[in-house]
């Protein structure tokens, strides 16, 4: 097989595969320059009160979501009613990839969104349309110039028990989990903090005010900034992570230069 | 020594092929088994390569002395980077290179010199095998007679079995004298006041406002949300209303975060209609909101991990889970009681107050709980 594929190569024919390969770069390219392409349309503003929007929200939710959410968002066995959920919950599950589910386990998990910038915000204008609910956040809140002191006493009073004190996530029962927050941007982070998506509490405005969530965020954007100063974090997970360490290679290491203490010279 | 070895290998060899016969001896006393283990003696001596090849040997020398010289370089790197990664600037970035290259030249140091040695005495050092005496443990007997004179005279000149009443007082008051320190442990509850009442009784009370954590700001029960969680405090708990209260409005705590520590409360609102509440504490909640004590029952962690779904609250630190659609019952794990209820209602201006003060002591268990 090997001789087989040198031999082709000496002949100075073309592979079997090259025109594969060429479309497939062909293809990749146009996809990577339309996909920075739609991005940068998507910034535009998407006007979500307009019924066109909604409209558009409507069919992509019927052609999506309606199979689980039912037909007009009311429910069904399989999943819960949308209407009252907001836009900001759209937003979050959709835009973070956990919607539409990929199979039915403890907990949704975060993969690539499915839907571009713009089909989400449709989606988020007709669930928004149904019932007043948590709308998107103000982009004022999600620059990260908040009082970042304020935002760590209140992220350790209110979230560290689950996301951990650095943010790295932890564990919760049968088989649920607090995601770590770092690399999640921040308009992700208010939406869950309003909406309270899957296990999380509801951290409404009324409990956390707008400031203080932006003083939180900023805390995160700082400790996902500043710079390890002792060193390995190892995932900043705390003594499990530091123990496995400390048992598997300082352990190693004593026994590998012991075992080379009592081995005989030869 | 190896020749006695030698000799009583020999003398197993003749006992192996005299004994073919059944042995006869009583249970339990020793049988020199027909097929023991032959004392192999010492192997043969096998040089090392060092001794057989003198540039071997001539490599192992350099390598050990370049070992040591490794080492030196290690220690005056350490002072160096001392002097190179001063952290005299704040900077906390400056800490860490400073920490990671004096602790590299200082390993390098002292594992050069270690590694080195070794090498040194492995591979250069003189080979050969040799056999340390071992002498018997036991003295001979007259010097253990004399022993036991030396005991039996002490105890006659010092009358310690005779006077059985001054040996008897002796050892009571050996087992006497621990005592006070463990009385002295009694110090560390408070002198005035009764620990039992001071773990009964918490800063909430009759008409207290519940508090966002840590800002102070009274709650309205319009401003809770279902699916909500509020970390909750008593309003008064904060540095310049505590220090104006009385003691007993202080919860019994003269310090500030002692008083936290016992009153910390979470706050969630349910739908109403998962919510099953005992019939005696039916008035406990409000339109679904119910607040519980924060303190683990098992050893007094805060159990905060709420899931708005399954209504679990998760301790992290043992796991016990409480079921708060069910009076924070025990689920699973260590803990032994649910967690104590914070009987609450709303006042006039539709912000929520406690009912009264809990109805058990919070926290984990103690003997006299329910006194």
């Amino acid at each position: 097989m090997a001789r087989a594929k040198k031999n082709v190569r000496k002949s100075g024919r073309r592979h079997p595969l090259a025109t594969a390969a060429l479309v497939a770069v062909g293809l990749l390219v146009t996809g990577a320059a339309y996909t920075g392409f739609s991005q940068t349309s998507a910034t535009a503003e998407i006007d979500l009160e307009s019924p066109a929007t909604i409209e558009a929200g409507e069919k992509l939710f019927g052609a999506n979501c309606a199979t689980c959410h039912g037909a007009s968002a009311q429910g069904t066995p399989d999943g819960p009613s949308l209407i009252g959920a907001g836009a900001a919950s759209v937003n979050f599950q959709v835009g973070t990839g956990r919607m539409p589910l990929a199979f039915q386990g403890p907990q949704g998990m975060v993969k690539p969104a499915q839907f571009s910038e713009d089909q989400t915000l449709q989606m988020a204008a007709y669930v928004a349309s149904l019932a007043p609910g948590p709308a998107l956040p103000d982009s004022r809140y999600l620059q990260g110039d908040g009082d970042v002191a304020n935002g760590g006493t209140l992220f350790r009073i209110n979230c560290a028990m689950c996301h951990n004190v650095a943010a790295a996530g932890g564990a919760l029962t049968e088989g649920k989990f607090a995601p770590k927050l770092t690399g999640v941007a921040p308009t992700h982070v208010y939406e869950a903090m309003i909406t309270g998506p899957q296990n999380m509490p509801v951290f409404s405005d009324a409990n956390i005010t707008p400031q203080e969530k932006a003083d939180i965020i900023s805390y995160l954007k700082y400790i996902e900034e500043k710079p390890a100063v002792g060193g390995l974090t190892l995932g900043s997970i705390g003594p499990v992570a530091e123990g496995l360490f400390i048992w598997v290679i300082g352990l190693g290491a004593i026994v590998g230069l012991t075992v080379w203490v009592t081995a005989k010279s030869n | 020594m190896a020749e006695e070895a030698k000799n009583s290998g020999d003398e197993h060899a003749v006992v192996a092929a005299q004994g073919h016969g059944p042995v006869e001896a009583a249970v339990g006393t020793a049988v020199v088994s027909s097929d023991a283990v032959q004392n192999p003696g010492l192997p043969p001596h096998r040089k090392r390569v060092t001794d057989l090849d003198p540039k071997r040997a001539k490599r192992a020398e350099r390598l050990v002395y370049t070992l040591f010289y490794i080492s030196i370089a290690g220690s005056l790197g350490a002072v160096l980077a001392y002097m190179f990664f001063p952290i005299e600037t704040g900077d906390l970035m400056a800490i860490r290179l400073q920490t990671l290259f004096v602790g590299l030249g200082m390993a390098l140091s002292l594992l050069a010199i270690g590694i080195g040695a070794v090498h040194w005495g492995k591979a250069l050092m003189a080979d050969h095998e040799s056999i340390d005496e071992r002498h018997p443990v036991a003295s001979d007997e007259p010097t253990r007679e004399g022993a036991a004179e030396v005991f039996k005279l002490a105890d006659e000149e010092s009358g310690f079995s005779r006077r059985s009443l001054v040996r008897n007082s002796l050892i009571g008051a050996l087992i006497a004298f621990p005592l006070p320190g463990i009385t002295l442990l009694r110090g560390l509850a408070p002198q005035d006041r009764d620990p039992v009442q001071l773990l009964k009784h918490t800063m909430w009370d009759t008409g207290v406002r519940l508090a966002r954590d840590p800002s102070g700001v009274p709650i309205k029960a319009s401003e809770v949300t279902i699916g909500s969680a509020f970390h909750v405090i008593p309003e008064s708990l904060n540095h310049d209303d505590f220090h104006n209260l009385t003691l007993d409005e202080r919860g019994g705590s003269d310090n500030l975060l002692d008083a936290k520590a016992k009153a910390i409360v979470l706050l969630m609102r349910l739908d109403q209609s998962e919510l099953k509440e005992l019939p005696e504490r039916a008035d406990w909640s409000y339109d679904g909101i119910v607040a519980y004590s924060k303190v683990c029952t098992h050893v007094g962690c805060p159990v905060a991990l709420y899931e708005q779904h399954t209504h679990h609250l998760l301790c992290p630190c043992h796991q016990s889970q409480f079921d708060v659609s069910e009076h924070a019952k025990v689920v699973f794990g260590p803990a032994k009681r649910p967690l104590p209820q914070l009987p609450i209602t709303v006042d006039d201006e539709g912000y929520l107050v406690a009912q009264s003060d809990f109805h058990e002591p919070v926290g984990p268990s103690f003997w006299e709980r329910l006194k």
